[in-house]
């Protein structure tokens, strides 16, 4: 039975592809088949954090408008070949989504997939709720900082009523929060939310903390979901929550303020 | 500003602004929760609820507050009535 994943957070730029990309790799270096979706129509971004960009030629609403088949618009990844992509398209019409063109899409990636990743777009409305329609799990990505851990309630309010599982009684969208552009610094100086703040307002299971920092834009600047990047720390945290996601148990890393050896305290000081 | 206020001041300055934005948001989230969570009719009830009483008093428009309150096994509609002081009432 594959499972839909939603990576949603209801304000933009908060870093939902940046985590989908992440997400959908670790689970395919997990050994799962694993697909990841661009909700995003019209700003198709996954793709380039992706490093695929040059690879695209049919889209998703390709297949909804049956242009194209399901297989000539997935993009297989060239580092980890259980992992396939399937781009939004850029299309202006935002309109090009239909609930049940997503429906069909989505079922037909049940047959293919073990796992399968949405990458939603911001906003609480139409496009956000399509993504969010079919999914089992739902990784909520949340910034320390008040209008972000706002709108992530009120996904969270969005999950718990309207998706396919809210409204067929089934068991609810399993909730996971992913604090991310942590920086511990600034939580100890008090200028930041704690990620114990956030946990209490959000009453959410955490999944992951993933801290600010400089790898996440390297990555994208090369095409590489953060994940591989083995000595990066966002590239490991990210490894951590995916763990946790299959069902490891795993403690929170990079929470406290790095402390700096002696030759950093001389030279590398703030 | 006395001589408190001003080391009230500094020491909330000094205790960061992460500890404001908690208690701003604690406040705003439940207001909200309560108002999603609530049954549809909620604005409704308390829209006609508000023009009953202002027949009787002059109040704002904020000072009745209804929401829901779930319990274990049973829900509270709870409704609060804010009257102004004494000297504003209309009769
Ligand atoms: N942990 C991090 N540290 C530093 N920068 C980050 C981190 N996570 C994301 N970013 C940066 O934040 C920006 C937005 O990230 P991303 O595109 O993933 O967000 P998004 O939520 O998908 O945005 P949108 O709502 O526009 O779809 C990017 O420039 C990304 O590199
Ligand atoms: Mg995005």
């Amino acid at each position: 039975m594959s499972r839909i994943i939603v990576v949603t957070s209801g304000k933009g730029g908060v870093g939902k592809t940046t985590t989908a990309a992440s997400l959908a790799a670790g689970l395919a270096q997990s050994g799962y088949r694993t697909a990841v979706v661009d909700f995003d129509v019209g700003l198709r971004n996954l793709d380039l954090v992706m490093g695929c960009e040059r690879r695209v030629v049919f889209d998703f609403v390709n297949v909804i408008n049956e242009d194209a088949r399901l297989n000539q618009a997935l993009i297989k990844d060239k580092r980890l070949d259980n992992l396939a992509l399937l781009p939004a398209s850029q299309t202006r019409d935002k309109d090009a989504l239909t609930a049940e063109g997503v429906e069909r899409v989505i079922e037909e990636l049940r047959a293919e997939f073990d796992y399968i990743v949405c990458d939603s777009p911001a906003g609480i409305e139409r496009g956000a709720n399509l993504a969010a329609y079919h999914a089992d799990d739902a990784v909520v990505v949340t910034n320390p900082e008040v209008s972000s851990v706002r709108d992530s309630d009120r996904v969270l309010g969005l999950l718990a009523s309207r998706t396919r599982r809210a409204e067929q009684g089934e068991p609810p969208v399993r909730e996971h929060l992913l604090l991310s552009r942590y920086d511990p610094q600034r939580v100890k100086k008090g200028d930041m939310l704690s990620v114990e703040d956030v946990r209490e307002i959000l009453a959410v299971n955490l999944l992951g903390v993933i801290p600010e920092s400089k790898a996440v834009l390297n990555a994208s600047n090369a095409g590489v979901p953060v994940i591989l990047e083995d000595d990066a720390d966002a590239g490991q945290a990210y490894s951590d929550a995916v763990a946790r996601y299959l069902g490891e148990q795993r403690p929170h890393r990079f929470l406290e303020v790095e402390r700096k050896g002696l030759l950093g305290r001389m030279f590398g000081g703030q | 500003m006395g001589i408190a206020d001003y080391f009230r001041e500094r020491r909330k300055q000094q205790r960061g602004s992460a500890s404001v934005a908690k208690e701003r948001l604690q406040i705003i989230v439940s207001h909200e929760r309560s108002q999603r969570d609530g049954p549809d009719y909620l604005p409704m009830l308390r829209e006609e609820l508000l023009q009953v009483v202002r027949r009787y008093v002059t109040v704002d428009p904020d000072a009745v507050k209804v929401e829901v309150d779930r319990q274990e096994d049973h829900e509270v509609l709870e409704l609060n009535i804010t009257l102004p002081e004494e000297a504003e009432r209309v009769r």
